[in-house]
């Protein structure tokens, strides 16, 4: 068990640097990034000046250096917009965005796992027959489109919730169900196919020959093998709410850190943009990690032959 | 596997649906109606049906400078359809050779590219491309690389487990003995062999890129106007949505039905395939 723990946090590690590294190339692509950090109206000498302080003329091995360094130590530098340290601009924005996704991810189980569920148990039937378009038109909807929609009937026509900005509980149901949507069809496939799987095998119909309803083997037995791989995606899934909520949160004016992403691109706040990316990804790894390692968990047969 | 199937009615009807969306997009200069760019400030919001006192018919109505909605949905289909077959041909050229490579090679090389691959899977695409685009500038062009370039690792990982798969196989063996080169083997005996799986996972990803596009273009940083694409006329649509519905409602329905079409398509070609 430790062996694996120890290795798979290796291995999340690894791929944290990677992506470290993508982003500090992906910032040097147009070659000058002091160019991205000044405003349009900024005189050679100011850019020159900017490089220097900003180490950007120093050789790319030693400034990349650097950025891993500031990292390590959790530094993600100074905001030159708003100058302002960027970590606190992003905490600053954090907790929306995590308030945001929770809800998200709650309306996607809420819907998406019974939804699944039923449409294993009934296959074929009129259940499934019904939630099947359900479940493809979440996949389908751009939660831009999913969200303006819901603006206009419930915001505009019917006037019952908010249209946009966090005040309290009414204005956070219409962006979940929005960055929803696309979650909740992914674990109503997820737990669809899982709940097949398991509903095939031996012990199901052992179960049934001893006497037990279905009711009593799907609750006791069947749900609780079916959680295993759902429990996998639901830990990927939070990585891709928190990066689905840069379009959301600019829909409904929600200030989280997808919308500080984007009015940063605006504002030509460079730095604040890297943090973003740098902080969604690295919680998208460790989500992972921890999916992996819950895995091992609940399945004791991954965690013996470590 | 070289007989001739017969297609499947429901993916032929797909396919000719899909068909419609392309022949609209490449048409767009002969059957859009009116100008996509041609402003009239005296026509600003029109609903649709809107018949003009010079008798013209705005069926979708027109956006908030007056231009006809109908005709910017239509030359919108371009730019949808233009970026998503663009950028997953360029993830296609990129990860699939690297897949391959992999797959046959396996050792050090493949290990640096998994790593690689896994890195870039674990940075939301959505993420990258804004970060990318932002550094880049927005642009045609570039939102095709920046969306290829985010999106090869999956080509690759699906690419390098099938490759596996496949050279295990005897008459892989047998083409090894008989002298082939690895570049022959890989593009001759093992490609045709993983492009069932390579085609589900270019249709989820021609949806998914369809769906980045829009995006990005809603936040302003894919296509630019006054370029009509669906993502950007929404966000026109936006500031007007208590006044202008149609401004979101028609774009968004056109984009839904493209993206449910091959989300349908690439279910039906994954269930064919197993």
């Amino acid at each position: 068990m430790l062996r694996h723990v120890a290795g798979r946090t290796g291995q999340a590690l690894v791929t944290i640097w990677g992506v470290l590294t993508i982003v500090f190339f992906a910032l040097h692509l147009s070659g000058d990034p002091t160019l991205l950090l000044v405003p349009p109206d900024a005189t050679a000498h100011q850019i020159a000046a900017l490089r220097h302080q900003l180490g950007f003329d120093r050789p790319l091995a030693v400034q990349y250096l650097s950025y891993l360094g500031h990292l390590a130590r959790l530094d993600l530098g100074q905001s030159l917009v708003q100058r302002l340290p960027v970590a606190t601009i992003l905490a600053a924005r954090i907790p929306y965005t995590l308030e945001l996704s929770a809800g998200a991810l709650l309306v996607a189980a809420g819907i998406g796992l019974p939804a699944g569920a039923a449409m294993a148990l009934w296959r074929g039937r009129w259940a499934e027959r019904a939630l099947a378009p359900l479940v493809l038109a979440g996949q389908s909807l751009p939660t831009f489109w999913s969200g303006i929609l819901m603006i206009l009937l419930f915001g505009v026509v019917l006037g019952w919730l908010p249209t946009s900005g966090a005040q309290g509980f009414a204005s956070l149901i219409m962006p979940a169900v929005a960055l929803g949507a696309l979650t909740m069809s992914t674990f109503a496939r997820m737990m669809r196919v899982a709940m097949l799987d398991e509903l095939g095998r031996d012990y199901v119909t052992a179960g049934r020959a001893r006497g037990l309803s279905l009711g009593a083997v799907v609750l006791r037995h069947v749900l609780r093998n079916a959680a295993i791989p759902v429990v996998t995606v639901a830990a990927l899934e939070i990585g891709n709410l928190m990066a689905g909520a840069v379009i959301v949160e600019t829909v409904f004016a929600w200030p989280g850190i997808g919308q500080l992403a984007i009015q940063s691109i605006a504002s030509r706040d460079f730095l604040v943009v890297q943090a973003v990316v740098l902080f969604v990804s690295v919680v998208y790894v460790l989500c992972s990690l921890l999916a992996d390692l819950a895995y091992a968990v609940i399945d004791p047969r991954i965690r013996l032959s470590g | 596997m070289r007989t001739i199937r017969r297609v499947p009615p429901g993916i032929l009807a797909l396919l000719a649906l899909l068909g419609a969306y392309g022949a609209v997009a490449l048409g767009a200069p002969w059957i859009a109606p009116h100008d996509p760019l041609h402003q009239s400030l005296l026509l600003r919001l029109r609903p649709p049906l809107y018949r003009a006192p010079s008798g013209t018919v705005f069926w979708l109505g027109t956006d908030d400078v007056g231009r006809d909605l109908l005709s910017r949905v239509i030359f919108g289909a371009r730019a949808s359809l233009a970026v998503a077959v663009l950028s997953v041909s360029v993830s296609l050229l990129v990860g699939t050779p690297l897949g391959l490579l992999a797959g046959w090679f396996r050792g050090w090389a493949a290990v640096a590219i998994l790593r690689i691959v896994d890195s870039v899977l674990s940075i939301p695409a959505i993420l990258l491309a804004v970060l990318t685009v932002a550094v880049l500038g927005p642009g045609f062009f570039d939102l095709i690389l920046v969306l290829g370039l985010t999106r090869w690792p999956r080509y690759t990982r699906v690419v390098y487990g099938q490759t596996l798969q496949v050279a295990t196989r005897p008459f892989i063996r047998a083409a090894e003995l008989a002298g082939a080169r690895p570049a022959r083997i890989l593009l001759r005996h093992v490609l045709p062999n993983i492009a069932g799986p390579l085609l589900v996972v270019a249709t989820t990803e021609f949806g998914l890129m369809i769906l980045f596009e829009a995006g990005l273009s809603f936040l302003g940083l894919g296509i630019q106007p006054p370029t009509p694409s669906w993502g950007s006329i929404m966000s026109d649509g936006r500031q007007y949505v208590d006044r202008a519905w149609w401004m979101t409602v028609f774009p968004g329905l056109c984009l839904f039905g493209l993206v449910l079409c091959v989300n349908l398509l690439g279910d039906r070609l994954r269930d064919d395939s197993r």
